[in-house]
């Protein structure tokens, strides 16, 4: 994960430093997060190329002004582009219209190119949005923010607990492993091999449910009653009332250029 | 208010009819007393812990704190707000993502105000020389750091007694130094679990050991045993 983050990119880190505050990190998270899902959301409904280029230049325009870095956009863009890579390759066969090439009885077509095209650069401009409102922020943050929101408190813990435990868990299977290796196992086509994947799964799975038994008493012990207080309050400044009637002002153009 | 913190009358305790652990033990904490708990792997020494603050409860017998006999959960709020322990993995104390909010969830859920846990917290960590250690994350500290912000956690709520376990296990000798020249320092009742008796003689003022469910008093010039 360490390489993938640059400076205002943190998946798993603190927050960016002072000095490298860019326009985006000084937003609160709050009009961050619901902006980009009314962002994913009316993009998701555009089909027409004036409107997804505009969405996309508007991504761009963002990533700029976040300050990202265009090799660790890239990155991020990476997985999403390989699932698109392999739509331009299968979708213009299931669409009708003129060919371009065909195999047999099947014809590769150029609206079918078009269409996948279309889905390509909406899936960008999604992610690319994703990747500039919340990928700037750090998770603990996000968490926060979730909670702000009124998501239910349940999903908010989820998603904490997650975040904390999910590297206790990495080691704890590392530990297992580790404990396989040096007893000379090696992974091989045979009931030995699932029987012991079976026994690491298993000992994952108690040993996760024993240490959330002890998390649980941890929690008791300072006083949990089932209610989490939040350290953090965000701050809705004039900048935030600024972005977002800016982003709303621009989500309406696009959508008069899509559906007028 | 009398002066005992802590008393166990006659406890037993079993995880099920084949794994008795504790059987009719007696123990009893004063006020200004430090006592250190020893005994074998397995023969009870973190259940014991546990009963006081009330995680189990005892198969018979009577579970006294604060000069109150204690049965029922609603009975251990005001335990567990007044009894700090420190569990053996820091791993399992702090489950939240920043340093600062492991801190701030005791005096939280004890309902101070937002201004005073940010007082609480910068206080707590700069008395363990942890200043500036509010926004680290809990999962990336080292084993010796982690012990010191578990050992924040349980401070900030500003507890009567310490039920420490196995405070140095697994910690390198100049984190061991460091945490036992904190415990030194601190004022509380406390009983403390641990196998290294350098560390008991340097804490504590009182020694007992769990042998088969029982508690006996140990000499403390006695050579070591188990």
């Amino acid at each position: 994960m360490a390489n993938a983050s640059g400076d205002s990119v943190s998946l798993l880190g603190s927050s960016p430093s002072g000095a490298r505050r860019s326009l985006v990190d000084r937003l609160d998270p709050r009009s961050r997060i619901v902006t980009a899902v009314a962002f994913s959301v009316v993009v998701a409904l555009f089909n027409g190329f004036p409107a997804l280029g505009l969405a996309m230049g508007l991504a761009v325009v963002a990533a700029m002004l976040a300050r990202l870095r265009p090799l660790t956009v890239a990155r991020r863009l990476a997985p999403v582009n390989a699932l698109m890579l392999l739509l331009v390759a299968m979708l213009p066969w299931a669409v009708e219209g003129r060919a371009l090439a065909a195999l047999g009885p099947f014809e590769y077509t150029w609206e079918g190119l078009l269409r996948a095209a279309a889905i390509s650069l909406k899936a960008n401009a999604v992610v690319l949005a994703l990747v500039v409102l919340l990928g700037t922020l750090d998770i603990v943050t996000l968490g926060h923010a979730m909670s702000h929101l009124r998501v239910p408190d349940k999903l908010t813990h989820l998603f904490l607990f997650t975040v904390r435990y999910l590297d206790v868990l990495r080691r704890e299977y590392l530990r297992l492993r580790a404990a396989m290796k040096t007893r000379a196992f090696r992974p091989r086509m045979s009931g030995q091999t699932c029987r012991a994947y079976g026994y690491l799964v298993g000992m994952l799975l108690v040993r996760s449910l024993d240490r959330s038994e002890r998390i649980v008493a941890a929690m008791k012990c300072r006083g949990f009653r089932g209610r989490f207080y939040l350290l953090d309050h965000f701050v809705f400044a004039a900048r935030d009332a600024w972005f977002g009637t800016a982003a709303l002002v621009l989500l309406v153009l696009l959508a008069l250029v899509e559906w007028l | 208010m009398n002066d005992v913190l802590v008393r166990l009358r006659d406890v037993s305790f079993s995880y099920g009819p084949d794994r008795p652990v504790l059987g009719g033990c007696d123990f009893s904490l004063k006020r200004s007393e430090r006592v250190a708990l020893l005994g074998a792997n397995g023969s009870g020494k973190t259940t014991l812990l546990a009963l006081i603050v009330g995680l189990v409860r005892p198969t018979s017998g009577e579970v006294e704190v604060f000069g109150k006999v204690r049965a029922r959960e609603a009975d251990f709020h005001e335990v567990r707000a007044r009894a700090g322990l420190l569990f053996q993995d820091a791993d399992d104390q702090l489950f939240c993502p920043t340093v600062a909010e492991d801190v701030a969830f005791g005096p939280m859920n004890l309902g101070r105000s937002r201004h005073e846990v940010h007082e609480i917290v910068a206080q707590t960590l700069q008395s363990l020389g942890l200043a500036g250690y509010e926004d680290r994350i809990t999962y990336k500290l080292s084993g010796g750091e982690k012990r010191l912000v578990a050992l924040a956690t349980v401070l900030a709520m500003e507890p009567d007694v310490l039920l420490l376990d196995e405070p140095t296990s697994g910690l390198d000798d100049a984190a061991t130094q460091r945490v036992v020249d904190i415990i030194a320092r601190l004022p509380q009742a406390m009983v403390v679990v641990s196998h290294d008796r350098a560390l008991l003689e340097k804490l504590t003022t009182r020694c007992v050991r769990l042998v088969e469910g029982r508690l006996e008093p140990v000499d403390p010039g006695a050579p070591k045993t188990g």
